[in-house]
């Protein structure tokens, strides 16, 4: 059998990690051939929605990499980038994707042995995860389906917000002049990951075909009670709408984005 | 121990003597010989020369033509320096450097063949048998020889011996003339650290070695394998592979 | 011609501050010749690791600037050289410059490196100070600048493989040395430093014991390219020490070797030495610093240092080492010092001398050449208020060759000599340099993308591992390529050219090079686009080479389908990108200084003397800030004098508009274009300017320690000072305590002056009165740099110098009308009263109160302590994240006169880079928003670094382009998605990864 390589993309900021890169090049040091490199300008810049649809479209790994902390050529880029993957992650596991299968990794313009080590290790870490699900020919229809509305999810006004503010939130008081803990603020995003996703599934199956609670709730293997009240926020918003009523079920159905 | 026909391989460029002188039958009484007809001996590979001591060959001898009658105009030449280089290695190999040597034969001189022979045999079996030939070999040995058989198979040295006629005996590229004293200086340099290199990675290809160890296996001061280690991760020979507490351990990389 | 002025100058040392200097002269309109006597620029700070106290790498924060200085088509390069002769004067030199053959063309040499590889014979590196070899033919750093190969004409022994295996045809054994004459109208001295030879201390053992290293052989073993990979190992066996010790001051405040000045950087770096490499290994490391004062004077140093010893656990001993000894079988070392009296011995595996900086070599010679004056410890000689002068006029000096300093200082100063420099040649401003004309550029936004691909084999560097022919092959065949080929070299002359001609017969709108790191090539391909006519944003680069053929080199199959996926991936984006304008700005050719103190004159009068019309703003009713109350210097000028001298200048000068008695009410705009507005009693005026200087000082803390402002003998030293005088003193004996108000819980951090300022005074003390005893009671004494003469004076002329500790602060009572003050002795071990007459405290210079108030109108940030933050700490100290905003003088940091004026005069230079253009020109590449899908939540406001985001009157997110610098941190976050980073768009970023995922580009 031929042994499975994984194909990895990688986001690597311009001035730090690109240079890494370039250092371990000039060095000669060898590593696996599984990454393919995009440039960026800075680590801040790779948006979660870019990450997820690396994965819906069969990356078996995304390496996300970046100056360290306190060297990001403007200024705090990186940090931003840290906050997003933490993020994502949590969209991963919820999405049924092994989260493992993104990693953020910071590599300067000097550490060209360091670059090649992380990548040589996450090409050994993702030949142990085996390919990813979504890698196949024939893809796994409901995790596909799944990463999509993490995608969706990650562009959603609320997460992309909340990942923005975590800085300010975090090291400042906000509106009310209190502070948060990180520990709340974590409880928060884990909450607000949850719930987009879940959303953005119903939006998204909702998409194909109008559907009643029942049966999303079976379909998501989830509480009627929370179905319902997540489509009184989808409706609320705009997105859904009642399409017929079925027996006594009304039927609901995604409405295109404004 | 008596040491009955010592195992001769002979290398003899075409141009030297007729397939009759060559296969003369008294040969066969004082050696065990193979021989190796090539269009020039300073077309000979040496690493088939020390390939041939792996082998299990008691001695080589290289019988070409003398210095101004090679039909290739400086194989000889080039096969001489050869030898030079690969009778340091062999002392640093622990292999009687007497073992291998190279024989001008001049048509005007009307040597024969048979009589070659006999004095490299005589001279072979004074030092005995090889002990890469003997059923139990010495493994050290084996190890030095390849070591030395991947020196010489790298560019460095290989280069060195190109280029020693050219610098020594015309002009380099700056049409100054290289000294002999010098160069072989250099070239003495070169030998060692390169043997030494490759008796590295031949150990690191067994398992991950720390300087100290190489240091007591080669017998040298740690520092200067800490220098050899340097220029071989350099070069891409080597790599760390792990650090044990305060002491790393480098492992060889395969081919480069 | 003959006494007209030239409008170039030349610089001496390509060192960080030989670099800055150039690049802030070549950016004000003026010709530079830079040339240093290494084969690449870059200097001591390329050789380090970290730097403090930030611990940024410092190859990272450097490498930009000296491909910068390597680009910038005004600054010419010459390396390997040195000055013979030098003729002329101020305004109109002719210098002589020896050039020293490198036996390589650098015109053909394009940095491949196969040379290198293929050199047989290895000679000891000297760039990373012996500790391991590299080849004949080498570059010293792989970053280095000029990327040119050198032969090491003493190791080679002309076998001729470079040549032949050059495809490139750059080794030229034949090439000689080189003599130019070169017309220059001032030049500038960067000379640099060397280190200290410790072999002259023999006590310590180097050069006989192996595991005995200097400070810079540590800084190459802790970096990741240096010798060891960046892991720390003992030379003598290629162990990880357990223990380390650091020895300060080796061959710096050393009477006996003649060196007593200090070298101002030892203390901070081997904090920074001692932090890192406990970062460095694997397992515990104990290191130890042994110190006589540690000197961290400088922005957040003593911050710095507490958390070395708090947080990283690093030892300090307060001891001057007598001398190392080696045990023959282990290699470790013995350490004897004396501690509280009691000689110690302690075995270390690793020994760290802290070796000081001596005079650039050769210096008799610099000097004689140039007829420029040394300091007795040949350095260069300079004065407080002209610390950027040399002796000789149009001749200026930075970095460390004025005198041991750091890296911002250097920086800092660097510029405040290219003001200098260019004082003298303002005249000339553009005559020099050259400005390239360009073709028209050709709209293609109506044409379908036509693209062209240019593999390149790069000799064998690639097309030795990856089949170019079959990349090329496969190019062919992706959508909207029309044309693709393989090159020998794609940077080579010829080749642009070629891609010219491409570019015209095929009408191409595209181009793609698959080659090496666009980080170093990119810019070369722009310019062949934009000489062809076409946009410069229409281009791509594929690593094939650092990323595909010289690290798979064992995989070549493999390598090969990588690189067409790199270059399929590049195709991808290709067919999306657009062409981009460079935002540009006018400039009005005005600045704006706030603080009327000698930073703020300094800064008014450079800027000035450079054409430039200044509005020079002061609360105050009077000019002079803190000056006013200086009346002596450990020197011999006059503070007085010169402050009245330098405010005449400033009020003779026509181009100066002066506003005493006012204040900054608004502040908007941006750089080149800001409007303030400024209040005198109750009238306001408006200001239009370009940039703004932040020139506001600092202010005298006023003590509640140690009975000030309750007993009359208790003064602080600037009280003192005017006493001293005005000729009111008159005490038998003086006390001094010192870091009263600094160095504590509320302000970690030291004030720098003070102990100059105490010692100041006690000189004067002792001076008008021998008899008067003073006792100084200190934690450390911080005389940097030459500073440390008045120290050993003071010491010599009977000031007692009493050291105590956090544990041990000296107490004060008042008893019966008696002063009392009771100081630990720490040898004695016991609390030893004096009675003085005069107590006067050493306090530290704090922020002023409205800085918070200035910050937010400006928008720019604070330090945790209050003083203004720059844009970076390291090298740009003067200038603020914000473009057109720079600063200088105590508002940074507490810092004596002359480096006051260095940098006032470095900030004229920075703000005159930008007063000296008509119009601003800046990166294409930036955020674009897209009005109907923003809904004006201002979360990018928030995240935008360089306040390059506003809302506008609809409430709508505006990109201010000439500010933003493309980082796309704004997008990514965007909770519309309304902002686009363009050249680097969402669309773009996937179809790169999916043609990469999918195995094809989709149309």
């Amino acid at each position: 059998m031929v042994e499975f390589e994984p194909k990895i993309i990688g986001f690597l900021c311009n001035w730090c990690s690109y240079a890494g890169a370039d250092l371990a090049g000039v060095s000669r040091i060898q590593y696996p051939p599984n990454i393919r490199v995009i440039r960026v300008m800075c680590s801040g810049r790779v948006d979660p929605v870019i990450v997820l649809e690396m994965f819906a479209n069969g990356a078996d790994g995304v390496m996300v990499m970046g100056c360290h902390p306190g060297e990001c050529h403007y200024l705090e880029g990186n940090l931003y980038a840290e906050w997003r993957i933490k993020m994502l992650k949590k969209l991963m596991a919820c999405a049924g994707l092994e989260p493992e299968r993104l990693r953020l990794e910071w590599v300067s313009a000097a550490e060209g042995s360091r670059f090649a080590n992380m990548v040589k290790d996450f090409t050994n870490q993702l030949k142990g995860l085996g390919p990813s699900p979504l890698a196949s020919e024939k893809p796994d229809e409901t995790i596909l389906a799944s990463i999509r509305a993490a995608e969706r999810a990650a562009g959603t006004s609320r997460l992309r917000t909340l990942v923005g503010r975590e800085k300010e939130l975090a090291e400042e008081e906000n509106v009310y002049g209190e502070k948060v803990t990180q520990e709340e603020f974590d409880k928060l995003m884990d909450e607000s990951v949850k719930e987009e996703h879940l959303r953005s599934r119903i939006y998204l199956l909702t998409k194909d075909k109008s559907m009643s609670v029942k049966e999303l709730a079976k379909h998501l293997s989830v509480d009627t009670r929370v179905v319902l009240r997540h489509i009184v926020v989808l409706r609320r918003k705009g997105l859904l709408a009642m399409d017929r009523i079925e027996g006594i079920s009304p039927l609901y159905v995604a409405l295109e984005a404004r | 121990m008596s040491f009955g026909k010592p195992k001769i391989v002979c290398f003899v460029c075409n141009w030297a003597f007729t397939e009759q002188e060559l296969a003369v039958s008294r040969i066969r009484k004082v050696a065990d010989m193979s021989v190796v007809r090539v269009m020039c001996v300073g077309r000979i590979d040496p690493v088939i020369m020390l390939e041939t001591f792996i082998k299990g060959a008691d001695g080589v001898l290289l019988v070409g033509c003398a210095p101004p009658d090679c039909h290739f105009v400086e194989g000889n030449v080039y096969a001489e320096l050869t030898v030079k280089v690969l009778k340091k290695l062999l002392v640093l190999a622990d292999l009687e450097p007497e073992r291998l040597e190279v024989r001008w034969v001049s048509p005007v001189e009307e040597v024969r063949f048979t009589g070659i022979i006999e004095d490299f045999a005589k001279q072979l079996k004074k030092l005995g048998p090889s002990p890469l030939a003997k059923e139990k070999y010495d493994v050290n040995i084996l190890e030095d020889v390849s070591a030395a058989k991947n020196a010489v198979a790298d560019f460095r040295l290989r280069a060195l011996i190109g280029k020693e006629k050219e610098l020594t005996r015309s002009v380099n590229a700056y049409g100054e003339r290289i000294s002999q004293i010098e160069f072989n200086a250099l070239l003495d340099e070169v030998v060692k650290a390169e043997f030494i290199r490759h008796k590295i990675l031949v150990l690191a290809r067994k398992k991950p070695f720390s300087v100290r160890e190489l240091a007591e296996v080669l017998n040298i001061k740690p520092a200067v394998v800490l220098r050899h280690i340097l220029n071989m991760r350099r070069k891409g020979m080597i790599a760390l592979a792990n650090i044990d507490g305060a002491t790393p351990l480098y492992e060889a990389l395969e081919v480069r | 011609m003959a006494d007209g002025k030239i409008g170039a100058v030349l610089v001496v040392g390509g060192g960080v501050a030989g670099v800055q200097a150039a690049l802030d002269i070549a950016d004000s309109g003026f010709k530079v010749y830079l040339i240093d006597r290494a084969p690449s620029i870059g200097g001591v700070m390329a050789q380090l690791d970290k730097t403090f106290p930030t611990n940024d790498c410092s190859m990272c924060i450097l490498a930009p600037k000296l491909v910068e200085a390597g680009r910038q088509p005004n600054i010419t390069l010459i390396t390997n050289a040195e000055v013979t002769e030098l003729s002329g004067k101020a305004g109109n030199f002719e210098v002589r410059i020896r050039k020293q053959s490198r036996y390589i063309n650098e015109e053909k040499c394009n940095g491949c490196g196969l040379c290198a590889q293929k050199c047989p014979v290895e000679a000891v590196d000297a760039y990373n100070r012996g500790l391991n070899d590299r080849s004949a033919i080498y570059i010293e750093y792989p970053q280095a600048v000029p990327l040119k190969y050198m032969i090491d004409r003493e190791k080679c022994i002309g076998c001729g493989i470079c040549q032949e295996i050059c495809r490139a045809e750059a080794v030229e054994y034949e090439q000689e040395d080189t003599e130019t004459t070169l017309k220059i109208g001032s030049i500038i001295l960067a000379p640099g430093f060397t280190s200290f030879d410790p072999r002259l201390k023999t006590e310590y053992g180097y050069g006989r014991f192996q595991n005995v290293v200097t400070s810079i052989e540590f800084e190459r073993i802790l970096n990741a390219s240096g010798p060891y990979g960046g892991l720390i190992l003992r030379p003598s066996e290629g162990e990880i020490p357990r223990k380390i010790a650091f020895i300060q001051c080796v061959g710096s405040r050393d009477a006996q070797l003649g060196n007593n000045y200090c070298s101002a950087a030892c203390c901070m770096y081997s904090i920074k030495e001692a932090i890192i490499a406990k970062e460095h290994v694997p397992i515990e490391l104990e290191c130890t610093i042994f110190y006589m004062d540690i000197r961290a004077y400088g922005k957040e140093f003593d911050a710095y240092y507490n958390r070395a010893m708090e947080e990283h656990g690093v030892r300090f001993v307060r001891s001057r080492v007598a001398d190392v000894g080696e045990d023959p079988l282990t290699s470790n070392l013995f350490v004897h010092y004396v501690e509280d009296g009691e000689p110690k011995t302690e075995e270390f595996g690793m020994v760290v001398l802290s070796v000081g900086m001596r005079p650039p070599e050769n210096v008799e010679k610099l000097a004689e050449v140039l007829g420029i004056g040394l300091n007795r410890y040949e350095f260069c000689q300079t004065d407080t208020f002209s610390p950027i002068e040399t002796s000789k006029p149009g001749i200026f000096v930075c970095g460390a060759f004025a005198a041991p300093k750091d890296i911002p200082e250097s920086v800092a100063q660097a510029s405040g000599a290219a003001a200098k420099a260019i004082a003298v040649i303002a005249s000339e401003r553009g005559k020099l340099i050259t400005v390239k004309e360009y073709p028209p550029e050709r709209d293609v936004s109506r044409e379908e993308p036509r693209i062209g691909v240019f593999i390149c084999h790069c000799g064998i560097n690639i097309g030795g591992i990856v089949n170019v022919p079959e990349v090329v092959e496969h190019a062919k065949k992706l959508p909207d390529v029309v044309y693709a080929e393989e090159n020998l070299y794609t940077c080579s002359q010829d080749t642009q050219v070629r891609i010219r001609e491409k570019i015209r017969e095929l009408n191409l709108n595209r181009v793609i090079v698959g080659a090496c790191t666009p980080r170093t090539h990119e810019p070369l391909f722009r310019e062949t686009l934009r000489e062809q006519g076409l946009n410069t944003y229409l281009f791509e680069m594929a690593n094939i080479r650092d990323q595909c053929s010289w690290v798979h080199m064992h995989e070549p199959e493999r390598a090969t389908e990588k690189a067409k996926d790199l270059v399929r991936s590049v195709v991808a984006k290709a067919r999306l990108l657009e062409p981009l304008k460079k935002p540009v700005t006018s400039v009005i050719p005005v600045g704006l200084v706030i603080g009327g103190g000698v930073s703020g004159m300094t800064t008014a009068l450079e800027l000035a003397r450079q054409g430039f019309e200044v509005h020079l703003v002061e609360r105050a009713k009077e000019l002079g800030g803190h000056l006013r109350h200086i009346y002596y210097l450990l020197g011999s000028e006059n503070p007085q004098e010169m402050l009245r001298s330098i405010i005449e200048d400033v009020s003779e000068n026509e181009r100066i508009h002066v506003h005493l008695n006012t204040a900054i009410v608004d502040v908007k705009g941006y750089v080149g274009n800001f409007t303030t507005i400024i209040r005198s009693g109750g009238n306001e005026k408006q200001i239009e300017h370009g940039i703004i200087v932040v020139a506001t000082g600092a202010t005298e803390y006023e003590p509640t320690e140690y009975l000030y402002g309750i007993d009359s003998r208790v003064l602080t030293q600037r009280e003192l000072e005017e006493r001293l005088a005005k000729g009111q003193f008159n005490a038998k004996t003086v006390v001094m305590i010192q870091c009263v108000g600094s160095r504590n819980e509320e302000r970690p951090n030291c004030s720098r002056i003070c102990c100059s300022q105490a010692i100041k005074n006690a000189l004067k003390i002792k001076e008008l009165s021998p008899e008067t005893e003073v006792y100084v009671l200190y934690k450390d004494i911080r005389t940097y740099g030459f500073k440390e003469d008045y120290y050993r004076e003071a010491a010599d002329k009977g000031v007692l110098f009493i050291r105590y500790d956090d544990e041990h602060k000296p107490r004060v009572t008042r008893e019966n009308g008696k002063l009392m003050v009771l100081a630990w002795a720490p040898i004695l071990k016991t609390w030893v009263p004096v009675e003085p007459d005069i107590l006067a405290l050493s306090v530290p210079a704090v922020p002023n109160a409205n800085n918070e108030h200035l910050a937010r109108m400006l928008k720019v940030p604070l330090t945790k302590d209050g003083f203004f933050l720059e844009a970076h700490m390291k090298l740009r100290p003067l200038d603020f994240a914000t473009d057109g905003i720079f600063l200088c003088g105590l508002a940074h940091w507490p810092k004596p006169i002359e480096e006051s004026i260095s940098q006032a005069c470095g900030a004229a230079t920075r703000a005159a880079t930008i007063l000296s253009k008509k119009t601003l020109e800046v990166e294409g590449i930036v955020a674009h928003v897209d009005e109907d899908l923003c809904v004006g939540c201002g979360l990018c406001i928030t995240l935008c670094p360089y306040s390059a985001i506003e809302k506008d009157e609809t409430g709508i997110a505006r990109v201010q382009e000439v500010l933003c610098k493309g980082c796309g941190t704004c997008g990514a976050s965007c909770p519309k998605r309304a902002i686009t980073m363009q050249q680097f768009t969402d669309a773009q970023i996937v179809a790169q990864g999916l043609a990469v995922l999918r195995g094809v580009v989709h149309g």
